[in-house]
């Protein structure tokens, strides 16, 4: 982010000559000020109070790996009928990923449906946050409590109405259906996250634009929309993750169309093929190292410019 | 969230009297606003309100005499209301029960991993998006192989089981699958990100210079904790419980899999198997119906009692 210092939602520079303040949380009491004794339990509780946090944070976080890891583990089973106990090391189904029957078909059909249904999302969900963000109209409260609501409703209940809207229309269900249903509850996951950053955008940039007889697109496409590439990214990537991973509303709306998450909901019953758990695990270590690395390249970015001043 | 909210109302101020300054424009910019706003709303309309109604209209059709299964005709048969609510109260009762215990467990799990990333680890940009990204990446194993990863790791014969008994942690006859416990754990497990990212959202934007007031006035890291972090989370945590609660009803995955077929049914299920394979297209839009209502009634109760001004 390079917009300027009015923004106000990172805190102002603590004030000279208060330690302190560089890590409220860890520091001691203000420098200057007498503190008075402190009794040994109330140290007690401070290292305590300390470490509580990492720790449960810590846990919490290994309890959300814990799946992951044995999805991982599990990948490398030598394969038989089932995927249920360990029988020996095998690198088999990482090199052939394909070797279960359907397997890779659904998992091509599931990243169409989410690139396809994210890049709608981005459109659409990226000028409603910037409209709703930016420009005074009627009904807004009520606009942003309809982007809202689908997030908060149930998702059988999203499924069974969109499914209820497409049997009385009497639409063939199959990939377009599914499209349209996961545009919808994507579209609200990329409002809030992008919502948040127009909030942050400095209107003067875009007035200075206008200033320079920069039309209402030029503005739009050459000052607002770079300025928000980074919450576009994360709000496409968040989007993306939602589509691929949904089984319930696409349950309801693809017929007979055959995702990744259905592949292993109906592979469930008789035995998940370990080639699943090889997909699971690329796509999470794909998403992963993706994600670092344009970490890396935004924070070595940051680290440039702020160099070159 | 909120101090963001205000920031934006604020910046609006200054906006919105530069743009009447200049006039002419200012009416053109508010029809410029209606034109970026309006396909993403009528999309919703089509797609998420519309549906609500042909919903509604579902769910009051008749089966003709002699019609096949799953063929309907239009009609107004509020009966259909007082059969599914008679036959599956109990179900109803129990997703509720099992998504308000998930809904606890992921605050108090949720909460402190959010404060975690947000305030402990504030200005390490790289760990902070290291944790973020792994709140997030889950969702590319797909959910439903998550949930049946559990399933294997809380079987009979499984490690976690086997531990928990060789130390007498768990009566030796007992197990964990195909329990409610199993249900309300993988509840927990797969809506867990959805408690903490909101939270984060609202802890990140928190003012560090008030917790700092809060220490030099003497308060303990409890005392400052109680009377200051929380209530300004309060928002993230009411978006979160929200998040969390709402799908967790619904849900079937997890009672499907993680569960057995007589006391942890969810009413997801009845819905997917009256919708899906008994084909009773009205049942089920009746109880989808109902689960939306008694979702709307228990929010509603919750933000009037619990709620700030700046949810959404």
């Amino acid at each position: 982010m390079t917009s300027s210092g009015t923004t106000t939602t990172t805190p102002a520079p603590p004030p000279a000559g208060r330690p302190s303040a560089t890590n409220p949380l860890t520091a001691g009491p203000a420098a200057g000020v007498p503190a008075p004794a402190e009794p040994a339990s109330s140290r007690l509780g401070r290292a305590i109070g300390r470490w509580v946090i990492p720790v449960l944070g810590g846990l919490a976080f290994i309890y959300l790996l814990v799946p992951i890891a044995y999805i991982f583990v599990f990948s490398f089973n030598q394969p038989a009928r089932t995927n249920l106990t360990w029988r020996g090391f095998t690198w088999e189904n990482w090199q052939n990923p394909c070797g279960a029957p359907a397997v890779c078909e659904s998992v091509q059909t599931s990243l169409q449906i989410g690139v396809v249904a994210t890049v709608i999302a981005l459109v659409l969900g990226t000028l409603l946050a910037y409209g709703l963000g930016r420009y005074a109209f009627r009904f807004r409260d009520a606009a942003g409590f309809l982007i809202f609501l689908p997030l908060a409703t149930p998702e059988v209940v999203l499924g069974a109405s969109l499914l209820s809207l497409f049997l009385n229309v009497g639409m063939q269900l199959g990939f377009w259906t599914t499209v349209l249903a996961h545009v919808m509850f994507c579209m609200s996951f990329v409002v809030v996250t992008i919502r948040s950053r127009v909030a942050t955008l400095d209107p003067r940039l875009e007035e200075a634009g206008r200033d320079l007889y920069g039309s209402p697109a030029q503005v739009f496409l050459r000052v607002t929309l770079p300025q928000l590439v980074p919450g576009i990214l994360a709000a496409g990537l968040l989007s993306f993750a939602m589509s691929f991973d949904d089984f319930i509303i696409t349950n309801f709306n693809s017929g007979t169309l055959e995702t990744f998450p259905k592949f292993v909901y109906v592979a469930a019953a008789r035995g998940i093929p370990a080639e699943a758990n090889v997909i699971g695990s690329a796509m999470f270590i794909i998403a992963l190292v993706a994600v670092m690395i344009s970490q890396l390249v935004s924070w070595q970015r940051r680290r440039m410019m702020a160099g070159s001043r | 969230m909120s101090s963001r909210v205000a920031d934006r109302s604020g910046k609006q101020t200054g906006f919105e009297r530069a743009a009447a300054l200049a006039g002419g424009t200012a009416q053109a910019r508010g029809r410029a606003g209606y034109g970026l706003v309006s396909p993403g709303l009528v999309y919703l309309l089509v797609f998420f309100v519309l549906p609500v109604f042909t919903l509604l209209a579902t769910s009051l059709y008749v089966k003709p005499p002699g019609a096949e299964v799953g063929q309907f005709v239009p009609a107004l048969e509020f009966g259909n209301y007082a059969i599914v609510l008679g036959g599956y109260w109990s179900e109803l009762l129990r997703s509720f029960g099992f998504a308000l215990l998930a809904t606890v467990l992921c605050l108090l799990i949720g909460y402190p991993m959010a404060y975690l990333i947000a305030v402990r680890l504030r200005g390490r940009a790289f760990v902070q998006g290291l944790l973020l990204v792994l709140l997030i990446a889950p969702f590319f194993t797909s959910f439903v192989l998550r949930t049946q990863a559990w399933k294997q790791i809380l079987a009979d014969e499984g490690f976690l089981v086997q531990a928990l008994k060789t130390l007498h942690l768990m009566p030796q006859g007992a197990s964990l699958t195909a329990t409610s416990v199993a249900v309300v754990a993988g509840l927990t497990y797969n809506f867990l990100p959805f408690m903490v990212l909101p939270i984060y959202a609202n802890l990140q934007a928190l003012d560090h210079r008030l917790l700092e007031a809060g220490r030099d006035l003497y308060g303990s890291d409890l005392t400052v904790f109680r009377t200051v972090t929380l209530p300004i989370s309060m928002p993230g945590v009411l978006a979160g419980t929200l998040l969390t609660f709402s799908p967790a009803s619904g849900d079937f995955v997890n009672a499907a899999i993680l569960g057995n077929n007589r006391n942890t049914t969810m009413i997801g299920q009845v819905i997917d198997s009256k919708f899906m394979r008994v084909l009773d297209y009205p049942g089920a839009a009746a109880l989808s119906f109902i689960l939306m209502v008694a979702i709307l009634i228990l929010v509603t109760l919750y933000v009037r009692r619990f709620g700030t001004r700046d949810l959404v």
